[in-house]
């Protein structure tokens, strides 16, 4: 196990780093200057913000004092708010787009290991078939589209719940993760019934039913634990869904979080802040990643081998 | 006698394979029914400039928006244009963005896929070890990254995500070949001389089909869910083409006072969803996918 996991932190690094150096010179090559479409400034002032922002010296000279900074955990000041770090900048939305993300995922596993399960149990009835079709539909429904009509039936049609903000109104919470959280519920409704399927098909299931186990403990207690490994290898790849999910969520409902900040940053072109966000929203998917990996590794030995084994 | 000859000469055919396929398919009423959506959609697409009740540029502003009528059928919004006629040219550009950039994706994959699992050895693992790499980067960020960097061009949307999409089609194409390159029939092609590409293209391809096309098929729809997700974040398709990404995020800034802006754009996006998704479920069945040990 210890091996298994030294490999992926191995596996990690690289990665890392080609995320870092890849975004740098990206964002380098970007066309124009941070400071060319602002209105004309004194050369000497030009001069010492360049030098601030270390834009004077050689590419190659300015990458390594990057990588400097960041073995430091200093992500640089931002270009559009002077007198911001990106750190302040990224550590005030991290919270936010956490706790959204955190709702989100707790709704999707809910609800869909609960829709999952109940349509395994009754495969090809009615039971199986409308929590798989709502699933379908949740796989097609892309958030951009849910959350607005979310917002206009509960929001504006019935005026049950505040359409914006986060933490201002008691309930304003309750539609952001739920849009968030849906595409996720359908994909793990999906993977938890097909999961079930296979692993109650199996004979120590069917040992447990001839021992006279009650159904509800043949699930809960012999099934589940093998039949929601799928689940929890999707929960890594689901984690950076969830990031990038949070960019159009945030941006709906007005959410001062991680992906607004993202989109806001793309959109003013404050270069560093772009830098910043994404090397740390790439080293935290990365870093779930491999969590997942573990988990999913500690729960079925035999994947530890496979992965671990040498070849690819 | 006579049946086990038919029998002999059908196989001989070597049709009956992608016959049964094709009855199986016919039986999934869900997945014909997402076939004769899409073919619709596509039909509608190639003939939306002798179809489409309206000009594509024409503004009303004294008529603003409105909601369905019989003159416009799914209403006109802010600038008085006719909806319907919106829908139907940003139809053409998500579709076209899933067909292409799934193509790049698809010729990408398919060829490294190829090259590595047949090759093998060093040139294989560091071929995959790459894929592997580029597999564990959050592309999603990288993607708007790029549209941002390089600004907000439809070609470059069609490599960026194509360039996302190839990686998964690469893992199975490479290990299709891998299990077919020990195949008899891979040996006897390559003791009577047939060179590498001419086998890979001639005997490997074509045998590794089923599980392309339905990989192809599920490609799509996600293809195309990107391209929408960009468009409503304002970093994808460019006023004044439109795409139905596009559409639903005017929508959703007027759905007030207009909700029929951002429910009929939406009703169209998730059809076609929808319809891509069952046909690919309908084709894994029918090709016997997972049952063929991919």
């Amino acid at each position: 196990m210890l091996r298994f996991i030294l490999m992926r932190v191995l596996q990690a690094l690289p990665v890392i780093f080609v995320v870092i150096t890849a975004t740098f010179f990206l964002v380098r090559s970007a066309p124009g200057g941070p400071f060319d479409q602002e209105k004309v400034v004194i050369p000497e002032v030009k001069k010492a913000l360049e030098a601030q922002y270390r834009l004077d010296l050689p590419l190659h000279e300015q990458y390594f004092a990057y990588l400097g900074d960041l073995a430091q955990g200093d992500l640089g000041p931002s270009f559009k708010y002077p007198g911001r770090s990106v750190n302040e900048i990224l550590f005030s939305g991290l919270p936010v787009t956490a706790e959204l993300g955190l709702y989100a995922l707790m709704i999707a596993l809910i609800i869909g290991v609960t829709a999952g399960v109940v349509a395994s149990l009754r495969p090809n009835t009615a039971q199986d078939y409308v929590p798989m079709s709502l699933a379908m539909i949740g796989i097609c429904m892309p958030s951009f589209l849910l959350g607005p009509l979310l917002v206009l039936v509960f929001g504006i049609w019935l005026d049950w719940l505040p359409i914006t903000g986060w933490g201002d109104i008691p309930g304003d919470k309750i539609l952001p993760a739920l849009t968030l959280g849906s595409a996720y519920a359908a994909y793990i409704a999906r993977l938890s019934r097909a999961g079930m399927l296979e692993i109650l098909s199996q004979d120590y299931i069917r040992t447990a039913r001839a021992k006279g186990l009650p159904e509800w403990r043949v699930v809960t207690q012999h099934a589940l634990r093998g039949g929601l490994i799928p689940v929890i290898a999707f929960l890594g790849p689901a984690f950076a869904g969830l990031l990038a999910g949070s960019f159009v969520v945030e941006t709906i409902f007005q959410i001062p979080g991680l992906g607004r900040f993202y989109v806001q940053a793309a959109f003013n072109r404050d270069y560093t802040m772009i830098l910043g966000t994404t090397v740390f929203l790439s080293s935290l998917i990365v870093f779930f990643n491999l969590v997942s990996d573990i988990i999913a590794a500690w729960l079925n030995p035999r994947l530890r081998h496979q992965l671990s084994g040498g070849g690819s | 006698m006579n049946t086990a000859t038919q029998v002999f000469d059908d196989a001989e055919k070597g049709s009956s394979l992608w016959h049964d396929a094709w009855l199986r398919l016919r039986k999934n009423k869900l997945a014909v029914f997402g076939g004769g959506v899409l073919l619709f959609m596509v039909v509608v697409a190639l003939l939306t400039p002798w179809l489409a009740p309206y000009s594509y540029e024409a503004q009303n502003l004294d008529l603003g928006a409105t909601p369905p009528s019989a003159a416009h059928w799914l209403g006109t919004d802010i600038f008085g244009r006719d909806l319907l006629t919106q829908i139907m040219y940003g139809g053409r550009i998500s579709l076209a963005v899933g067909f292409i950039a799934t193509a790049v994706a698809l010729l990408i994959g398919v060829t490294w896929g190829a090259i590595a699992g047949y090759v093998g050895g060093r040139v294989d693992a560091v071929m995959m070890r790459l894929v592997d790499i580029l597999y564990a980067l959050p592309f999603m960020i990288f993607i708007v990254l790029l549209m941002v960097v390089f600004g907000r061009n439809i070609l470059l949307l069609f490599l960026a995500i194509g360039a996302v999409e190839w990686l998964t089609m690469a893992r199975i194409m490479r290990s299709q070949v891998q299990s077919l390159r020990q195949q008899e029939f891979v040996e006897a092609a390559v003791s009577v001389g047939l060179s590498p590409a001419a086998i890979i293209r001639k005997h490997v391809v074509p045998n590794a089909l089923g599980p392309i096309i339905v990989y192809t098929t599920l490609t799509i729809p996600s293809v195309m869910l990107l391209e929408a997700f960009l468009s409503f974040l304002g970093l994808g398709i460019q006023p004044p083409a439109t795409s139905w990404g596009l559409l639903i995020s005017y929508g959703a800034e007027t759905m007030e006072e207009y909700p029929w802006l951002l429910i009929f754009p939406g009703c169209a996006l998730t059809l076609t969803l929808f319809s891509l998704n069952f046909l690919g479920d309908g084709l894994r069945d029918a090709l016997d996918v997972r049952g063929s040990k991919d």
